[in-house]
């Protein structure tokens, strides 16, 4: 942080405006609603008490949770003229990313906290094997790192709001659907789509299984997308 | 802390925004930048700041290149952008705690800054305010304490008073010309009252070259036209034009007379006086002569505007 003084001021700024404005609360309870009545039908209705619905679930929401979040962090400053003023102060232009990347990121965090009740349910009714759920949490997290990712790469790319928004969900399909197409794949290309697919390796880890390929897939997505995302601000000293 | 531009040239696909310009900015010295809007005068502004590259040239900012030393560059800069861009969710005092805080201030020497920006500017009244709420000329003073905050030895202000009505422009104008001590300020505007009103020298800009370079009075006199002179006599003479022309014509260096009105016995002319000739003291004599009673004489010489006229359009 010593090189990089300038990632907790606008860090915090960004947080702020996230709850200052009614954007965190919506997100937060839209999600936490779509979660929930899906959770309890699976309680009540099923009589099934278990986190696998969580990990089920949550990916799917993501796909356009994550890109609602991410759509503004760039596009807003850049159509206000914020940006401007921010790129003419002393900050490194990776210190504007990676200041909005870790504020969403906790953003997200904070809107998966509250499913921890879900878990505290599920271990009041019986037992459960707690390994795989933290590795499936860390799965969430890591997935939703690389989403934001890949939605502050969208929102550097324009001024616009909504394209950042079908930019960023375009995006994150491509990773989500990519092994669930196999069948229409040329088998010599099949692995490599699997390897691809970001529910491969999340699955892998909700599974409890965490492997090295699987840390490298979501570092490398996440590391490179936040470097696009990084040369795209840049841009305008092309 | 000096400025130097050099061969500055910034194209936007093949349209030339800025057109290999070069001036330097003195320690001290307030720099108008005056020119009709889409003259370059952002553009310029914008690679002075780091905000993007020029397409070839450069710009030292206390002997440094701006493209090589950028951070320090910006960290000796204010900037005040021309549409004063601002966080409308954010409350004065933390948005100018947030600019102190990128440019490294901290702890209690930057509350001590805060606070003293806040006064400077006259915020005291809105500073828990969101920005959102504040009315123009309130924001105004916002983007300047935000440019100042770090008390930068060169201040860049874009179009500082523009959208702002008449008293607010006045405020703002003498708050540049507080703030504005002992620093070096380039400030571009359309307004050229505001270029005579607060700046040392001023720069014109035209299609992206420079069309003037000098103080406000260099720049009248260089680009004096003819003069004119409004004259108005108390006559008893029944037919002023006819009867009175006439004998001005006679007066060396008059090229034309106009009658304006005429009322009773009051008359009005404009004179039109070749260039660089004072006629008032013969034109006096020959009042007196004629017994016409002088009710005014008022020498028009070229002003600002028509010089900036004059450069600006083809």
């Amino acid at each position: 942080m010593k090189a990089l003084p300038n990632i907790l001021p606008i860090y915090k700024r960004e947080l702020r405006s996230y709850f200052n404005s009614p954007v965190a609360y919506v997100v937060i309870v839209v999600f936490l609603a779509i979660l929930g009545w899906f959770f309890t039908s699976n309680l009540f209705l099923m009589n099934v008490a278990s986190m696998r619905i969580v990990f089920e679930l949550v990916p799917l929401i993501f796909l356009f949770f994550v890109p609602a979040m991410t759509m503004r962090l760039l596009a807003e400053e850049k159509k206000s003229g914020t940006l401007e003023l921010l790129t003419t102060k002393p900050v490194r232009d990776v210190e504007i990313v990676l200041a909005k990347f870790f504020a969403a990121w906790t953003l997200l965090a904070a809107a998966l906290a509250p499913t921890l009740l879900y878990l505290i349910t599920v271990m009041s009714l019986g037992k459960v094997d707690i390994g795989p759920v933290i590795s499936g949490y860390i799965g969430l997290f890591l997935m939703g790192g690389v989403y934001i990712a890949i939605g502050l790469l969208a929102s550097s790319l324009t001024e616009n709001q909504i394209i950042a928004f079908i930019l960023s969900f375009l995006m994150v399909f491509v990773l989500f659907i990519l092994d669930k197409v196999l069948m229409y794949v040329p088998d010599a290309f099949a692995s490599t789509f699997e390897f691809l697919a970001i529910d491969f390796h999340f699955s892998n880890i909700v599974r409890g299984v965490i492997d090295t390929r699987n840390l490298i897939y979501f570092g490398s997505l996440l590391g490179f997308s936040l470097f696009l995302a990084t040369v795209s601000l840049e841009r305008r000293k092309w | 802390m000096s400025i130097a531009v050099r061969n500055l040239t910034k194209l936007y696909g093949d349209q030339k925004a800025v057109d290999n310009i070069s001036f330097d900015v003195k320690t001290g010295e307030i720099l108008g930048f005056l020119g009709p809007n889409g003259a370059g005068k952002t553009t310029t502004m914008k690679i002075i700041t780091c905000y993007m590259p020029p397409t070839s040239g450069k710009v030292d900012v206390d002997g440094l290149d701006n493209a090589e030393h950028s951070l320090e560059v910006r960290k000796k800069i204010g900037y005040l952008p021309e549409m004063n861009p601002l966080y409308m969710d954010m409350n004065v005092v933390d948005y100018l705690e947030y600019s102190a805080q990128l440019h490294g201030l901290k702890g209690s020497a930057m509350q001590h800054r805060l606070k003293e920006m806040v006064h400077m500017c006259g915020l005291e009244d809105v500073r828990h305010k969101d920005i959102g709420e504040l009315s123009k000329g309130y924001r105004q003073r916002v983007g300047l304490a935000q440019a100042m905050v770090h008390d930068p030895e060169v201040l860049i202000l874009d179009e500082p008073t523009s959208g702002l009505d008449p008293n607010q422009i006045v405020e703002i104008r003498n708050l540049i010309k507080q703030l504005g001590r002992a620093k070096t300020v380039v400030l571009s505007t359309h307004i050229l009252s505001e270029v005579q009103a607060t700046c040392d020298r001023v720069i014109i800009i035209n299609e992206g070259r420079i069309v003037a370079d000098g103080s406000p009075d260099q720049l009248q006199q260089e680009f004096q036209g003819a003069e004119s002179l409004t004259l108005e006599l108390k006559t008893n003479l029944s037919n002023p034009l006819e009867q009175i022309s006439p004998r001005l014509r006679s007066l060396a260096s008059i090229s034309g007379v106009d009658l304006l009105s005429t009322k009773d016995s009051f008359s009005r002319f404009v004179l039109h006086v070749d260039k660089g000739n004072d006629i008032r003291e013969s034109l006096f004599r020959l009042a007196v002569a004629e017994g016409w009673v002088i009710l005014e004489m008022h020498r028009k010489a070229t002003t600002l505007e028509e010089v900036f006229h004059k450069l600006t359009t083809a």
